[in-house]
């Protein structure tokens, strides 16, 4: 092997020399993890319609349910280990951003209920909130005067 | 003392290394080196309430048992080197108190151990001290919730990720060996900050290698040695890829360190049944495996010439969140047997 | 029973597909790119705004239903919709209004059900 001086080399260098994530094994338990909470949400909204409720009302049920299931596993420290199994799987549905509400708001729990769980919940999920209602309020203006 | 070479300073007096002490969690404890710890905790919180505070005891309760262990009383040790992850070195300063020993709180990342040595041992060598005492600790739990992210959080751990080892280990040095034959350390070798432009934080090993070289390569030459002169070269956490790293940049520049180099990131956990992914990480992982195997292994003349690196990565969450990259530091403390 | 006869198993396999197709692009994107979780989420959810706000994203509810709607481009294709519904019926104010109307329920049960576990649950190591 020849010698690695610069600071470019050496990023190629480690590039070659770090493991890949099994993406294959990753991609078809994100698949089937995914569509699986999907269904359970369709199974919630088939229920809910079937009870007469109208497409919105059902659908936020469905958010509810989903995020209040998410929740209480991620209680339990059961979430993580499906997150890690699944991947992609658990966090693209709503589940994920539940559990990303849940967990620093766990986590900080031992610096106070104001600060600690009340300030840092957000710290992982905040972001979500910002960028989507941000882009919502500018969807909503040029809504306003362009249609 | 003398400075010999760039870096290394020569210990005409060889301090002895008199006594260590080593506690770990319940993951190190399911590890292959489990045997070779004095203490294994059965959960990580010990009794207490936060993570912060378990680490704290950890380090307490560990600097508590090794002086007892060595029989010397705790107002004949003169100071006492140790550092930790958390910020502004909390655990070592909360756990450590009410020790009333003269306390240095330093900081190397995960380095610290090598650091506290490379300090304590001139110290003892210049007839500052007498006796110091140099430990360190983390904690899986405290470190991923300062580093990275809840630990309920459901995320995948990249391949290249390391696992913090939950433990302490601390050493006396002393110019003192009542008498027991005891390693000592002869030369010390601090390192320079080495940046290489590696970003990634869950690649921390490839960070840190390139630092690793050089303290090795300088080490080599101030002391005019040849790596095989060593029957170990152990590196603190640079993991499988880190470990990897080190070895073939090593061989490029003309050292074969292939046979007789270890890391012990690699050594405290088992790869497949732990799913540790590149192996431990933190202050405590070369702390602990050197207080608690490599010390006996010593003891026992298994090995008589030994280069301890310890390895660290000078960066905290702000600097990754500003993209910067991650600047790796590595220190080299010699240990010998010489008296055979 | 009625309700389980009344299932429609095509809607639901369409659902299922749909929504695993999703979340693999999301797994391609953890694998690919070494994207924290946030930003996939950040990721997700703007472009769930845009697919949204463009009309296109409508579609893909009609052929899939939950398994367009769980995941979180559906989240943000809802707040899309709240913000132009309401914008229509009551100008500049239901821009601001709208979005976070229509996705209340689900950030609410988020806040809600976060602060009830922080009470509850205590943090544990990971196992693995």
């Amino acid at each position: 092997m020849k010698s690695i001086d610069t600071k470019k080399e050496y990023l190629d260098y480690v590039d070659q020399k770090s493991p890949n994530s099994p993406i294959l094994k990753n991609c078809f338990n994100a698949f089937w993890v995914g569509g699986l909470i999907c269904s359970i949400g369709q199974i919630i909204f088939d229920f809910c319609q079937y009870k007469g409720l109208d497409t919105t009302s059902s659908s936020t049920i469905v958010s509810i349910i989903l995020i209040g299931i998410a929740a209480f596993l991620t209680g339990l420290n059961i979430f993580n280990k499906i997150g890690k199994f699944a991947g992609a799987g658990s966090l693209v549905p709503i589940t994920g951003f539940a559990n990303s509400i849940v967990s620093p708001a766990i986590e900080y729990k031992s610096e106070g209920y104001v600060m600690g769980v009340g300030g840092k919940m957000f710290t992982v999920a905040g972001p979500v909130l910002v960028f989507g209602i941000s882009a919502s309020v500018i969807v909503g203006i040029i809504a306003t005067f362009f249609v | 003392m003398t400075k010999i070479g760039l870096q290394t300073i020569k210990l005409d007096s060889a301090p002895y290394i008199l006594e260590t002490s080593s506690i770990v969690g319940p993951k190190e404890a399911e590890g292959p080196l489990a045997k070779y710890f004095d203490q294994c905790l059965e959960d990580e919180f010990w009794g207490e309430k936060t993570w912060e505070k378990a680490e704290s005891k950890i380090i307490k309760e560990n600097v508590s048992a090794l002086v007892a262990k060595s029989g010397i009383a705790s107002t004949d040790i003169d100071y006492c080197f140790a550092g930790d992850l958390l910020n502004q070195c909390i655990s070592s300063s909360f756990g450590l108190r009410e020790t009333n020993i003269p306390f240095f709180g330093i900081f190397g990342a995960c380095s610290t151990f090598a650091e506290g040595m490379c300090l304590g041992s001139t110290f003892v060598d210049s007839h500052a001290a007498s006796n110091v005492i140099c430990a360190t600790s983390s904690h899986f739990c405290s470190a991923e919730k300062q580093f990275r992210f809840p630990l309920e959080l459901g995320n995948q751990r990249p391949q290249s990720a390391q696992w913090t080892v939950t433990g302490s280990g601390a050493v006396i040095l002393s110019n003192n060996n009542l008498g027991k034959p005891c390693p000592r350390i002869t030369y010390v070798t601090p390192g320079k900050i080495v940046d290489m432009g590696v970003k990634d934080a869950n690649n921390m090993g490839a960070a840190m290698a390139p630092a690793a070289l050089d303290t090795l390569i300088t080490h080599l030459k101030d002391t005019g040695r040849k790596p095989s002169y060593y029957d170990v070269i152990i590196t603190g956490d640079l993991g499988y890829v880190g470990k990897e790293i080190l070895t073939e940049l090593a061989e490029t520049k003309g050292y074969n360190i292939k046979n007789n180099y270890d890391d012990c990131g690699v050594l405290i956990f088992d790869k497949e049944k732990q799913d540790t992914h590149s192996g431990g990480s933190g202050c405590g992982c070369i702390a602990t495996v050197f207080s608690g195997y490599f010390y006996q292994m010593l003891k026992e003349k298994k090995i008589n010439k030994l280069l301890l690196i310890a390895t660290g990565a000078l960066m905290n969450s702000t600097s990754s969140q500003q993209g910067e990259s991650i600047p790796g530091i590595a220190h080299a403390v010699a240990i010998e047997n010489l008296d055979n | 029973m009625d309700f389980f006869q009344s299932i429609d198993w095509m809607q639901l396999l369409r659902c299922f597909v749909v929504g695993g197709l999703i979340c693999i692009i999301g797994q391609i994107l953890i694998d690919k790119t070494k994207l924290t979780s946030a930003r996939i989420l950040v990721i997700f959810v703007t472009t769930g705004v845009i697919l949204g706000a463009l009309g296109i994203y409508q579609y893909v509810i009609d052929f899939a239903g939950c398994g367009a709607t769980v995941p979180l481009l559906g989240f943000g294709a809802n707040l899309a919709k709240g913000a132009i519904t309401e914008a229509q019926n009551s100008g500049l104010l239901g821009a601001f209004i709208g979005g976070v109307k229509a996705s209340a329920g689900g950030i609410a049960a988020a806040v809600f059900f976060g602060y009830l576990a922080s009470l509850i649950a205590k943090p544990k190591i990971k196992k693995q």
